[in-house]
């Protein structure tokens, strides 16, 4: 048997993260154009105006172009779970394949069958039956992101489960405490919003580089009303429920919310933090130095946002690692006790499994009963230092304070150009378009933060609390995982080129020559 | 009443299943080795593409829902072979994704690197993952190298439980001749049947001669090495169960005891293999006769299922483990919990909505055969 060796999890984590993240390029754009360009076709077939028809058109060929590769993206994560993280897959399998499984039957069937009406079936099927397929298109991608988001929720706080010792894995006891766990709806209004956001950004941009090349001008000024509406709408609820997540982040996963907020102390009517810069000479979590080089902050917002309380205690990380605060279920423990209880854990795991195998019936029930009473901190066996439970807190605390500042602007940028637009006055605000053409990057920027904030901030748990990292692995050579890993990145940069190409390309064609 | 037992089998008949349509569904892969072959024109070449391409989406799909049932209904197989046969899924994932761009990357303008390497993408993926999906299953009949031990779970340094034994992770099932014939098999049927499909849905003359004149060079190969494995297989000792105690040990003639004892799978199987013999020598015969992949689509879902079915019933491992035949997966130690496949089974209850309306769409789309002029006409077309 070969001893687990860190680099093999270094490189499953980043090639699954390289994926997750080409992925998350492409679905944005999937869910939102989606839903613009089904509200154009709308438009169309209750106005019978053909400009509304055009529009509609040039969004769903770069929808098509984007959602081959989206395609191609997911496809490799799914199996990822099973290739990558086998340890994992059968710990929970029980668990967190039923929503994948949900997924393909309920939505991706959906999906397929209707995009094939959506692009082809024009002139083969009525008006009304088209447009339904459009939209049962991107109903199926919404409903693909509700199941996946509902497996990922359930990473970030797993219920509705009990550990089985006999087939030594977690097992399902409540579906729909899994489906309707409030981190899993935050999430996925969250996750669909976002990419609603990105494409009002999208369309916006892309008008917006029409008007500065004063062509399609008609085309453009009407994409840009629906986009900004669209967008202003879509970008309120965004900030609205990333208030949710970050509530949810406090209660669940506290350690991330300290590392968001670069907390080591923790404190009473503890303070936002609007923008600050961290100090790079702060080496160990217990040091005394101090984590800010720089900061601006919001006092008592944090306690406020998380807790709902203006003088509510936000444990910051040395608070987690040493234990001995008050919790709403009683006083916090340390790291040390924690991982005795995980210890001990897997310790009468082991007792068991030997106790059933050699018959002893009596024996095998104390164990039983042993590991029930510290199963909550399994994982915790895994850890050797407390330093292992800290994410790492610069990438946590940078993405999240860049996604909320660019979330801001969003919604101030979303305002402005509904404003300018109906004030029919967008036409001639050059700085305005430019500016909207420069704001495409931003949203595909602030997404990717938002992924990192809630997978790194999760560090080092693949299930909170249940299973580690290294617990979750599968048993290959590093090497096989480094050259996939390489594979996959070559592939999709050079697909991705492609794709940006035949983008450009359309959009220079303009609608009226799409294809 | 529904005992988990049942619950058990009920989801090995879906895999099955989905194991039979998504074999069917590789005559899109199959087609897209003989673009160059059927085609002399880059107009009739765009037809053929066209044809394929309208449908790819459906053959992806259902290779994620055969991933996404077996996580969810055997998460221990899922574990095991993903993690171990690793090279293998890797090289058929990797066909998947190159092939998911490649038909609406093709005739776009900026693709890059041209039209031509994403049509030989098409090519080369469509005969890897064919052929390499064959082999993979094929393990299933003789077996794998790999150990599960349930207690490494509590080794803190070595958690994982299963263990693949060799660093070739699934390449070497590439040395079994047996799973060589699967594969080219599967690769042969798979072209046949795009032929088939190519005669029911292309409208025109001179390519469908062509494809009547490519159906036995494709058809034949695929009979002789479908036979060698079929009888191979049921000539050769199967991994059975033994019901009192679970334990594994290799069984003359498993294979084909299994079929006589489940005479509802012979039947099938049987049925099976005659619509597929029917459907291509039909067409063949006949100039008249375009219905032909109905027939043979319909047998090989039956055929495959019926494989699957003989693998996973009647008390056999369906992922024998070679090294010590304990530590092989099946129905029974591979599965979920009672609950989730409770869970599930009302979640499947939903398949048919999903059947009825994927044929109602069929159905508007394919009233007519598809001819140059439409493909010309249509301002989507690949
Ligand atoms: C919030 C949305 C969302 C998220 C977080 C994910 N996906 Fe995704 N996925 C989609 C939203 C989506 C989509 C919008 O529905 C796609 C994009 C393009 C498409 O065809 O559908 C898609 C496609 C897609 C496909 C191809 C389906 C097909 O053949 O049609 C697979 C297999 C996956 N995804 C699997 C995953 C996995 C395993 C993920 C987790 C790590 C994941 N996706 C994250
Ligand atoms: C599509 C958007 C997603 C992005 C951009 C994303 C991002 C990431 C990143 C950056 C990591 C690496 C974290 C690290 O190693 O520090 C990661 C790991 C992981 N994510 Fe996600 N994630 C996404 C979606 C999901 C979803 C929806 C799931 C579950 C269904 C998921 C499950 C995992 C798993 C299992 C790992 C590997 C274990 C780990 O490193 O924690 N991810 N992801
Ligand atoms: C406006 C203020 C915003 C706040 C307060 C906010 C808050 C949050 C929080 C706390 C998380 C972590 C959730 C977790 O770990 O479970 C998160 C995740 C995320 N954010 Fe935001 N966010 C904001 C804006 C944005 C914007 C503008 C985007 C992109 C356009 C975005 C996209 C995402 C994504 C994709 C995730 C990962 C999925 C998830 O965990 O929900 N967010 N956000």
């Amino acid at each position: 048997m070969e001893l687990m060796d860190v680099s093999l999890v270094d490189w499953s984590r980043a090639q699954f993260a390289m994926t997750a993240m080409y992925h998350w390029l492409f679905v944005p754009l999937t869910l939102g154009l989606g839903v613009i360009m089904s509200i154009m076709e709308s438009l169309y077939v209750k106005t019978g105006k053909e400009e509304w028809k055009k529009a509609a058109k040039f969004w769903m060929t770069l929808f098509g172009v984007n959602f081959a590769i989206g395609v191609a993206t997911g496809i490799i994560l799914e199996f990822e779970f099973g290739t990558n993280w086998s340890n994992y897959s059968w710990f929970v399998g029980d668990i967190f394949g039923a929503p994948l499984a949900i997924e393909a039957i309920v939505a991706f069937f959906m999906e397929a069958t209707f995009i094939s009406i959506m692009f082809f079936g024009w002139k083969k099927v009525s008006k009304k039956f088209h447009l339904a397929s459009t939209w049962l298109t991107v109903l199926g991608a919404t409903i693909s992101a509700l199941w996946i988001l509902v497996a990922n929720a359930w990473m970030q706080y797993p219920v509705g489960m009990e550990f089985n010792p006999d087939s030594v894995r977690n097992e399902m006891i409540d579906f729909w405490s899994i489906l309707l766990s409030p981190v899993a709806l935050n999430k996925f209004f969250h996750t669909v919003l976002s990419a609603w956001v990105l494409s009002g950004l999208f369309v916006m941009g892309v008008s917006s580089w029409y008007l500065l090349k004063k062509r399609e001008v008609d085309f453009a000024l009407k994409s840009i009303m629906v986009a900004s509406v669209f967008g202003i709408f879509s970008a309120l609820l965004l900030a609205f429920t990333g208030d949710g997540s970050s509530y949810h982040v406090a209660q669940r996963q506290p350690m991330k919310l300290a590392a968001m907020e670069g907390l080591y102390e923790g404190k009473t009517g503890a303070g936002l933090i609007a923008f600050g810069i961290l100090n790079s000479h702060k080496k160990s979590y217990n040091d005394s130095i101090n984590p800010y080089a720089f900061k601006v902050e919001i006092p008592k917002m944090l306690s406020l946002l998380a807790y709902k309380d203006p003088n509510a205690f936000v444990p910051g990380i040395k608070n987690i690692i040493d234990g001995g605060y008050q919790t709403h279920n009683g006083v916090a423990l340390s790291f040390e006790e924690k991982q005795a209880r995980g210890k001990a854990a897997i310790q009468s795991l082991a007792n068991y499994q030997k106790a059933v195998n050699a018959k002893d019936t009596v024996d095998a029930a104390l164990h039983k009963a042993q590991l029930k009473e510290n199963y909550a901190q399994f994982g915790y066996g895994y850890l050797d230092k407390p330093e292992e439970l800290i994410p790492h807190v610069p990438t946590v605390f940078y993405s999240f304070h860049i996604m909320v500042l660019l979330g801001l602007y969003f919604i101030a940028l979303f305002g402005l150009v509904f404003f300018f637009s109906y004030r029919k006055k967008i036409e001639q605000a050059k700085w305005l378009q430019w500016i909207c053409l420069w704001t495409i990057p931003m949203g595909y920027v602030a997404g990717e933060l938002g992924w990192a904030v809630a997978e790194v901030g999760r560090q080092p748990w693949a299930i909170q609390d249940v299973l580690p990292l290294q617990a979750a692995i599968s048993s290959i050579s590093t090497n096989s995982v480094k050259i996939t890993f390489f594979l996959f990145l070559v592939l999709f940069s050079v697909l991705l080129l492609a794709e940006v190409r035949i983008m450009l390309k359309q959009i220079k064609k303009g609608p009226d020559k799409v294809v | 009443m529904i005992t988990y037992s049942f619950l058990q089998h009920y989801w090995w008949f879906l895999i099955s299943l989905l194991g039979g349509i998504l074999a069917f569904l590789l005559f899109i892969q199959g087609g897209q080795t003989m673009l160059f072959t059927l085609s002399k024109t880059e107009d009739e070449r765009r037809l053929l593409i066209n044809v394929l391409g309208r449908k790819w989406e459906f053959t992806f799909t259902t290779l994620v829902t055969f991933g996404g049932a077996f996580f969810a209904s055997f998460p221990l197989f899922y574990s095991t072979s993903f993690g171990g046969a690793y090279w293998v899924w890797m090289a058929i994932l990797f066909c998947f994704t190159l092939q998911a761009v490649s038909y609406e990357f093709q005739s776009k303008q900026g693709n890059v690197f041209g039209q031509g390497t994403y049509r030989a993408f098409l090519f080369i993926t469509g005969l890897l993952s064919t052929f390499l999906i064959g082999v993979a299953i094929a393990t299933f009949f003789t077996g794998s190298d790999f150990l599960i031990n349930k207690g490494n779970i509590t080794n803190q340094l070595a958690p994982v439980i299963s263990q693949w034994q060799n660093s070739w992770n699934g390449l070497e099932a590439l040395l079994n001749l047996r799973n060589l014939s699967l594969g080219f098999a599967v690769f042969f049927l798979a072209r046949t049947q795009a032929l088939l499909f190519f005669i029911n849905r292309v409208k025109n003359q001179a390519m469908e001669a062509r494809f009547r004149k490519n159906l036995w060079i494709n058809a034949l190969p695929f009979v002789v090495f479908f036979l060698v494995f079929v009888i191979w297989t049921l000539l050769s000792e199967g991994f059975a169960i033994d019901s009192a105690t679970g334990i594994v040990s290799m069984e003359k003639f498993k294979y084909f005891t299994n079929l006589i004892e489940m005479p509802v799978v012979l039947g099938l199987l049987l049925i099976g293999v005659v619509a597929v013999l029917y459907g291509i020598g039909r067409s063949f015969i006949s100039i008249n006769f375009k219905n032909g992949i109905w027939y043979s689509g319909i047998g090989t879902v039956l055929t495959v299922c019926c494989l699957f079915l003989l693998v996973g019933y009647n008390n056999t491992a369906f992922y024998p483990a070679s090294p010590n035949l304990q530590s092989s997966l099946s129905i029974f130690n591979a599965s979920s919990s009672l609950f989730t496949l409770k869970a599930m089974s009302l979640v499947s209850l939903l398949i048919p909505v999903v059947l009825v309306y994927i044929i109602i769409a069929w159905r508007s789309m394919e009233k007519k055969r598809t001819d140059i002029n439409d493909i010309k006409n249509d301002d989507h077309a690949y």
